[in-house]
């Protein structure tokens, strides 16, 4: 692991007219590493996310990329540096089909002309590299069930050859094959040597390929944490902000469950 | 989101991401319970069927439609399907048509533009000042009108994508200003009579006299069409990605064969090829063209699906939506020419009367898409011929215009509620 981080935050903070969204918010992606950023609803994952992808940029703070502050205030900033982003509502276009929508703003052109060919074999092969299968690749995306459209967008994402790839709550419409398959797919791609950042509710799949796990509460950092050397309990207790919290309670109350 | 499984067969179990794919048949990446188009021709058939019934009708309701006013004002007259009626049929719609190419575009956002028609009186006025009343050379006028119309389509298109200004308010704003700039333009003479010999006056008058030209344009489109299909499928097939049987490409071509040359046919029994037809079809195909073969027609359906995925995949909205308003408003202009060549004149009730209305009626009852995302410039042909239908049809039995607007009103109705059936269809069906 590289000691520069591909993509640091340093104090990072955003306002909604009377809520305080992200307060001084710290986040270091190194190459190679899955980050995962945990938090209750409404914690300001979301909002953080948004910040690096340069859909609603910080009001305050630096980001720097590769050790070098950038300016990120637009989408198009953000996929420069290579930074790939799956949100966490998709924004996919339902009219489109599954083609248009993974080269979405950024085309393949031939004499300036769309080159649906050379997209829709780009789109198969990609589709097929990722083992994801839908029905056709000229459907619109309206007609994938959620768990289609969340592949779809992963597979959208990475499109760009990006350096970071952030995915935001991607295995919550999720069948268990499916998870399976893009908790496989967090490892490949850094077994390739890119930073993910994965945003989930989900313990299980944050022991399961996080590297080290980042806590939001509140809009704040409240932790980070080696997953191999913490236990579930102690992220928990970051999470909701005391040992003694609704989740421990409920552990408690049926010591079996916890195991 | 429908309840549609998305678990897999069991029995596959859990194989790594880049892991080969688990058997031979599973080169493709498609689902074995899905839409597995059967090959050839049969297949072409079960596919078509397959859409039809999930709501995606095409211009299949319009061209029923026009075929059903046809028969029956036919039947009522034998004097409609005439050369004669045809051919002027032809060059009445458009005027219209032209002013609904552009209403096509601001649809597929999903918005509306109501100032066409003042911006085409406008243009009329504009061209008629500069031509006659000041002496500007021909072309230059026309230059200057369209212009105008475009940059008025600018000034509006700023209102709505940087103000945020809802369109319909912007345009409405602009049908009373740019009426009232027009009368102010035309002055106290009110009326303007063109040059009877220039141009714009040619634009409805000229016929290509030559039976050639016709035949000429027909036998061309249509070897393009098959040129392109043919040309396009080699390149599918040379990637090895699923391409449409030659005999889908053959009938395809013979289907459009068919009504092209009929039309040409019918149009040399009276004076051949009116040019404002030609230009009409031209304007129709390159901008077809522009819809569906460039990265600006994408980014135009991108926004008409999801302005936020659309500006999230870095496509600057603002300067798309102002781009498609400038274009409303050059087609507007332009169609307000056609409108002035008719009368040879430019008046002050240009641009009035129910002319928005048709423009707006002529996209949706072509199929474009009421809600964004869903159309083609071709509505603005079909749905033009069914207006220009209706009122010839009405005006040859002599049925005063009363009926004339109440039909047409029930036509728009009918096809705004085929547009949402279909579109809920497609909903259920898991399409739209
Ligand atoms: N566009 C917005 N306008 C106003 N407030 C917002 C907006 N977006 C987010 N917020 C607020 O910011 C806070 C953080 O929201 P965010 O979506 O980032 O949460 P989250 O951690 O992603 O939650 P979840 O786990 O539910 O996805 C919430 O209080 C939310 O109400
Ligand atoms: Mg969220």
């Amino acid at each position: 692991m590289s000691a520069t981080p591909v993509l640091a935050l340093r104090g990072i903070s955003k306002r909604f007219g009377a809520v305080q969204a992200l307060t001084d918010v710290e986040l270091e992606i190194h190459a190679g590493e899955v980050v995962a950023l945990v938090g209750d609803n409404g914690a300001g994952k979301s909002t953080l996310v948004k910040v690096i992808a340069g859909v609603g940029p910080a009001d305050d703070g630096v980001i720097e990329w590769e050790g070098r502050p950038v300016q990120v205030a637009r989408p198009h900033d953000a996929q420069h540096l290579g930074v790939a982003t799956v949100y966490q509502d998709l924004a996919l276009c339902d009219n489109l089909d599954v083609v248009g929508n993974l080269f979405l703003g950024r085309e393949i052109r031939r004499f300036g002309v769309l080159d649906e060919v050379e997209m829709e074999r780009r789109s198969r092969e990609l589709l097929n590299t990722l083992s994801i299968r839908i029905p056709s690749v000229r459907i619109p995306i309206a007609s994938l069930s959620g768990g289609q459209r969340q592949t779809v967008a992963i597979a959208r994402s990475l499109l760009g050859e990006p350096k970071v790839v952030i995915l935001d709550e991607p295995t919550a419409a999720l069948g268990v094959e499916q998870t399976a398959q893009v908790l496989d797919l967090v490892e490949r791609l850094r077994e390739r040597g890119l930073g993910v950042i994965l945003i989930s509710h989900n313990m299980a799949d944050v022991k399961a390929v996080a590297d080290r796990v980042g806590v939001l509460r509140l809009g704040r950092n409240n932790g980070f944490f080696d997953v191999r050397s913490t236990s579930q309990e102690e992220i928990i207790a970051a999470i909701t902000g005391a040992t003694d919290n609704a989740v421990t309670r409920r552990r408690a109350r049926s010591p079996e469950a916890s195991k | 989101m429908s309840a549609k499984m998305t678990k897999e067969p069991s029995g596959q179990g859990r194989h790594a991401v880049d892991a080969p794919p688990a058997a031979a048949n599973a080169v493709h990446p498609v689902d074995p319970r899905l839409l597995v188009r059967q090959q050839g021709f049969k297949g072409y058939l079960t596919e078509s069927l397959r859409k039809l019934r999930s709501g995606e009708l095409g211009s299949l309701p319009v061209v029923l439609g026009l075929a059903i006013i046809w028969a029956i004002f036919q039947i009522k007259d034998s004097a409609f399907l005439s050369a004669e009626n045809l051919s002027n049929l032809s060059i009445n719609i458009v005027g219209t048509g032209l002013i609904a190419v552009g209403i096509v575009f601001v649809l597929l956002l999903g918005e509306i533009d109501l100032s066409v028609g003042s911006v085409s009186g406008l243009s009329a006025a504009i061209f008629a000042v500069l031509n006659v009343n000041q002496g500007m050379p021909e072309w230059q006028a026309v230059l200057v009108a369209i212009g105008s119309g475009a940059l008025i389509g600018v000034v509006q298109g700023f209102f709505f994508a940087k103000v945020g200004v809802p369109a319909f308010v912007v345009t409405l704003a602009g049908l009373l200003a740019w009426n009232g700039l027009m009368l102010q333009v035309l002055g106290s003479s009110g009326t303007i009579n063109i040059d009877d010999s220039g141009f714009v006056a040619k634009l409805t008058s000229y016929y290509f006299t030559d039976v050639g030209a016709a035949y000429g344009l027909a036998a061309a489109a249509v070897l393009l069409y098959f040129l392109t299909a043919f040309s396009d499928n080699r390149r599918r097939a040379r990637a090895a990605i699923p391409s449409r049987p030659t005999s889908e490409i053959v009938l395809r071509t013979v289907g459009l064969a068919v009504p092209t040359f009929l039309a040409a046919y019918v149009l040399n029994q009276y004076k051949g090829l009116p040019l404002a037809l030609l230009i009409f079809l031209a304007v129709i195909v390159l901008l077809e063209f522009v819809l569906r073969r460039t990265p600006y027609g994408r980014k135009i359906f991108a926004l008409g699906g999801s302005v936020e995925a659309a500006s999230r995949s870095g496509i600057n909205v603002a300067r798309v939506r102002i781009s498609v308003f400038a274009i409303s408003g050059g087609m507007a202009a332009i169609g307000g020419l056609f409108i002035a060549s008719q009368i040879a004149a430019a008046n002050q009730s240009a641009g009035g009367g129910n002319l928005l209305m048709n423009a707006i009626a002529a996209a949706v009852i072509g199929g474009t898409s009421l809600f964004g995302g869903r159309g083609s410039t071709w509505s603005a042909l079909l749905g033009s011929l069914v207006i220009g239908s209706i009122s010839s049809g009405m005006a040859l039995l002599g049925v005063a215009a009363a009926v004339n607007f109440m039909i047409t009103g029930a036509v728009l109705l009918a096809a705004a509620v085929i547009d949402s059936i279909s579109r809920r269809t497609q909903k259920v069906s898991g399409r739209a």
